[in-house]
């Protein structure tokens, strides 16, 4: 991740490294290598570090002459990701090879048992062959469940106990017990001469296999942070001394100035320096349409670059990218801890000793008040206790269900930053929303230009006029003449007119352009504008007199629009059950115009930032779990005091780490998303729980025996084996269910564009 | 006889669960390492090795995670009162970047929490 200069450390994984012999011949064949200062071999992780300037490849080729094997390692987020996915391959494999061994032994033992039911020892014939079936066992919980003893033994000196120690203590005591049948049945009633190897074997593999289940489940439930690693690419074109040459990412500096061609993903964070393109950012902000990119425009890494060619400077590398930032963000989010999580994490905590007591009560039960064979009863209580009460399901049920939900937020553009956050989100009940950039553009335009003559000759002269002013209002008016293409005439004798409006000579004309005041104040009657103009008003927009040569020529009016899928998004808002309240520094005639087209029934208007946040803590006062959406810098106080923050369209690096939500596209659709995702992953989590808890506090007293006086039956061990190992399965299914997960509203269909 | 020897071993089975989990982990408290550059957190086998670290109070620390067990219990360590994270990598070491944080004992663990530990901020 960091950057590989030829000046920074380079590390190599060695290969047929043994000793310390090793060692030194490797470390002196690199010392004839030019450019090395230092070279140290780590025997421990089989690792050689070389400081200097050598290449690579000279270090390679040196330590294969001194007749081992170097691998440059490269420490890209996606390169570890590629190792740990072909970790997890060996391990599953490794258990699946594992699983098939034990469940080869114990399913042939198995039916030997249903079919002939002789599983006792009652002669020296039947001791010689059951003892031979022992060792076979024996080989294979060394070979095949090895791990569980090895595992529970060190946790065991650490004064703790974990699932290895269940499935030790399990199946070791069931091997022991029908050893001991095996080497001494005189010493057992006749009744209790029976052996369980098959169930040894059987349980082993089965948890096995649930493992294996398990690891490929898992794969696919981390989905969402492999998607967004593979928008990184691999290799960047910089242009050097008039060349462009591919380079490994990881050697991008900040201030190289790189290319990108059509098609190409943009390999770090930049500008642009030359060059015009259509950008696509859907994959980080779920904004479906491509956005137009030319000089001075900030590029982003990850995303595509679609029909131009592209000269950019790096700014940003490495960790440092947004998109490094996102993926990191998203992570922490995965496994950070949700509430709900509390009540599994304080069981699990006492679970085990706990379970190992509660299977030796019930064996003493069932030895001294159960039915003959008091000692067989007493042993398989106690196996299948211990066996099915392996809490790992009940740890499984949050981590899952967050990673799942988190990541599938990260792809439809809603950035949670925590566990709290997400399960917050869920009981939300009011909503205030910053009216500016949220609800509306943000920026004014001209909406409304009406007149006798020409309108455009009129905009072209108020243009003018406005070009020298620096009211806010001015810049609509002048920029939707630019979009017009209407070229702007020389302005004389330019007045500003506090409070009233501006005046000034165009083209030989005098031109004013003001409110009803300073039309009064020039002797001009606005005549029928009048009623124009307050109809204007009242739709919340900024209405104008304008007057040439004396007489009014028209009316114009500005607003800052009310963003496209506001309107949708206030609705679909209002359906998940929230009160939406709208908050705003603007006039209360502005405000409540845009809150009525938007049906939005509460309106604070002519507020102070600080205001924003006594306001978000009134209605907490009230009871209310308020959420706060607005975007960013200045709403920061007021988003930091609701329950849950969002910060909308923002993406800046301050925002994403200090908002709870961060919605990386400037829709309300945003937050929808986010309350609905979040229901949805804490329905999940939810039914994880519940179907954990079931499996434990369920399983335990069926394997105690407490349906036994009804069904005549024991639980076997072999089932109670299953069960725990399908447990975590169920759960890590469940969660993945999530995967599927779709917000009610697809804002890509909308737009016209596609996903 | 039998019957009276197979009832006092569990009993005494009982008891030693209860005091080798519960009352001598407690007693066990005490021993705790301080981190150094040196310190490696061996992740194997069920358990975090030291499993109880002491680092200072108000500094933000690097903690050196080896992971030598592929079962994917161990893939994740979490500090989840720190809000720190990290995917540990097989058979490699893994730097987890500590926040400074306020005196206090916070635990940390693997997803399922079966690998357990404490931090000791002091
Ligand atoms: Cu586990």
């Amino acid at each position: 991740m960091s950057d590989k200069s030829p000046a920074s450390p380079q590390t190599f994984r060695l290969k047929g490294v043994s000793c310390a012999g090793c060692v030194k011949k490797i470390e002196s064949a690199l010392g004839d290598v030019p450019g090395v200062d230092d070279a140290r071999v780590n025997l421990g992780d089989k690792t050689l570090v070389v400081q200097g300037s050598a290449a690579a490849q000279d270090c390679i080729a040196a330590v294969e002459s001194a007749g081992y094997g170097a691998e440059e390692v490269r420490a890209s987020a996606r390169e570890l990701r590629e190792q740990q996915r072909e970790d997890e391959q060996n391990h599953y494999r490794q258990l699946l090879w594992r699983a098939g061994i034990a469940l080869g032994l114990g399913i042939p033992l198995m039916a030997w048992g249903l079919l002939t039911g002789e599983m006792g020892v009652h002669n020296t014939f039947q001791q010689m062959a059951w003892g031979s079936v022992g060792l076979l066992t024996l080989a294979v919980l060394i070979f095949c469940g090895g791990h569980f003893f090895t595992g529970a033994w060190r946790a065991f000196r650490h004064h703790s106990a974990t699932m290895d120690t269940l499935v030790a203590l399990g199946t070791g005591t069931a091997w022991l017990f029908s050893m001991l049948v095996v080497l001494v049945p005189q010493l057992l009633p006749e009744s209790a001469r029976h052996v369980y190897f098959e169930a040894s074997a059987m349980i082993i593999g089965l948890i096995n296999l649930g493992q294996a289940l398990e690891v490929r489940a898992r794969g696919r439930t981390s989905a969402a942070v492999e998607k967004l690693l593979q928008l990184q690419d691999a290799n960047a074109r910089v242009v050097r001394d008039g060349d462009e040459v591919d380079i490994p990412i990881e050697q991008v500096q900040v201030g190289d100035t790189l290319r990108v061609r059509p098609g190409e993903k943009i390999p770090v964070d930049g500008s642009v320096v030359e060059g015009e393109s259509l950008v696509d950012e859907s994959m980080l902000t779920g904004e479906p349409l491509p956005v137009k990119k030319a000089s001075g425009d900030a590029l982003t890494a990850g995303t595509l670059n679609k029909n131009g060619s592209l000269l950019f400077k790096a700014e940003k590398v490495g960790a440092d990218t947004r998109l490094s930032q996102i993926i990191q963000m998203v992570k922490n989010a995965q496994s950070s801890r949700v509430p709900i999580a509390r009540l599994a994490d304080t069981i699990s905590a006492i679970f085990v000793p706990s379970v190992m007591i509660i299977a030796v009560v019930a064996a003493l039960v069932w030895y001294n008040l159960g039915p003959d064979p008091k000692v067989a009863h007493m042993l398989v209580v106690l196996t299948s206790v211990l066996i099915i009460a392996c809490p790992c399901a009940l740890g499984l049920a949050t981590p899952m269900s967050v990673m799942v939900g988190v990541g599938k937020g990260a792809e439809n553009g809603v950035l949670v930053r925590n566990g709290k956050a997400l399960q917050q989100a869920t009981g939300l009940d009011t909503l205030v929303v910053d009216k500016t950039g949220t609800l509306t553009e943000g920026a004014p335009k001209l909406t409304d230009i009406e007149s006798d003559s020409d309108t455009d000759t009129l905009l072209q002269q108020l243009a003018s006029l406005e070009s020298r002013s620096e009211h806010p209002l001015a810049e609509a008016i002048v920029s939707a003449a630019k979009e017009k293409n209407l070229s702007l005439s020389e302005v004389t004798g330019f007045e500003a007119i506090t409070a009233h409006g501006v005046s000034g000579d165009v083209d030989g004309k005098k031109v004013l352009l003001g409110n009803r005041k300073l039309m009064q104040r020039e002797g001009i009657d606005s005549g029928r504008w009048h009623k124009q103009a307050e109809s204007l008003a009242e739709q919340g927009r900024t209405a104008m007199y304008a007057a040439v040569d004396g007489a009014v020529a028209g009316v114009i009016a500005v607003a800052d629009p009310i963003r496209k899928d506001a309107q949708a998004a206030v609705q679909r808002l209002k359906k998940l059950g929230l009160r939406i309240e709208m908050l705003t520094g603007d006039n209360k005639a502005t405000a409540e115009a845009v809150a009525r087209q938007l049906g939005i029934d509460h309106v604070h208007a002519d507020l102070l930032p600080e205001d924003k946040e006594k306001i978000v803590a009134d209605l907490q006062k009230g009871g209310a779990k308020v959420g706060m959406a607005g975007d960013g810098i200045n709403d920061a106080p007021a988003l930091a005091r609701a329950d849950v923050g969002f910060a909308i369209g923002a993406g800046t690096d301050v925002a994403i780490e200090s908002a709870d939500v961060t919605l990386m596209r400037s829709s309300l659709h945003g937050v929808a998303d986010a309350v609905e995702l979040s229901r949805a992953t804490l329905r999940n989590i939810k039914q994880n729980l519940f179907g954990a808890f079931i499996y434990n506090t369920l399983g335990i007293p069926i394997a105690a025996g407490v349906f036994y006086p009804i069904t005549g039956m024991l639980l076997s061990p072999v089932i109670a084996g299953a069960a725990m190992a399908f447990s975590s399965v169920t759960v890590v299914s469940n969660a993945n269910r999530l995967r599927f997960f779709n917000p009610s509203h697809n804002s890509s269909a909308d737009n016209g564009g596609k996903k | 006889m039998t019957s009276l020897l197979i009832n006092l071993s569990g009993l005494a089975a009982i008891a030693l669960t209860v005091w080798w989990f519960w009352l001598a982990a407690k007693g066990n408290k005490q021993q705790s390492v301080s981190v150094d550059e040196k310190l490696e957190i061996q992740v194997k086998d069920g358990v975090y090795e030291p499993d109880r670290i002491r680092v200072s109070a108000g500094e933000e620390t690097v903690l050196h995670f080896r992971r030598e067990d592929a079962s994917p219990c161990a893939e994740w360590v979490l500090f989840p009162d720190l809000e720190v994270s990290a995917q540990l990598g097989v058979d490699q070491i893994t730097e987890v970047t500590i926040p400074a944080a306020d005196a206090g004992e916070y635990p940390f663990h693997c997803q399922m929490q079966m690998y357990r530990g404490t931090l000791i901020v002091g």
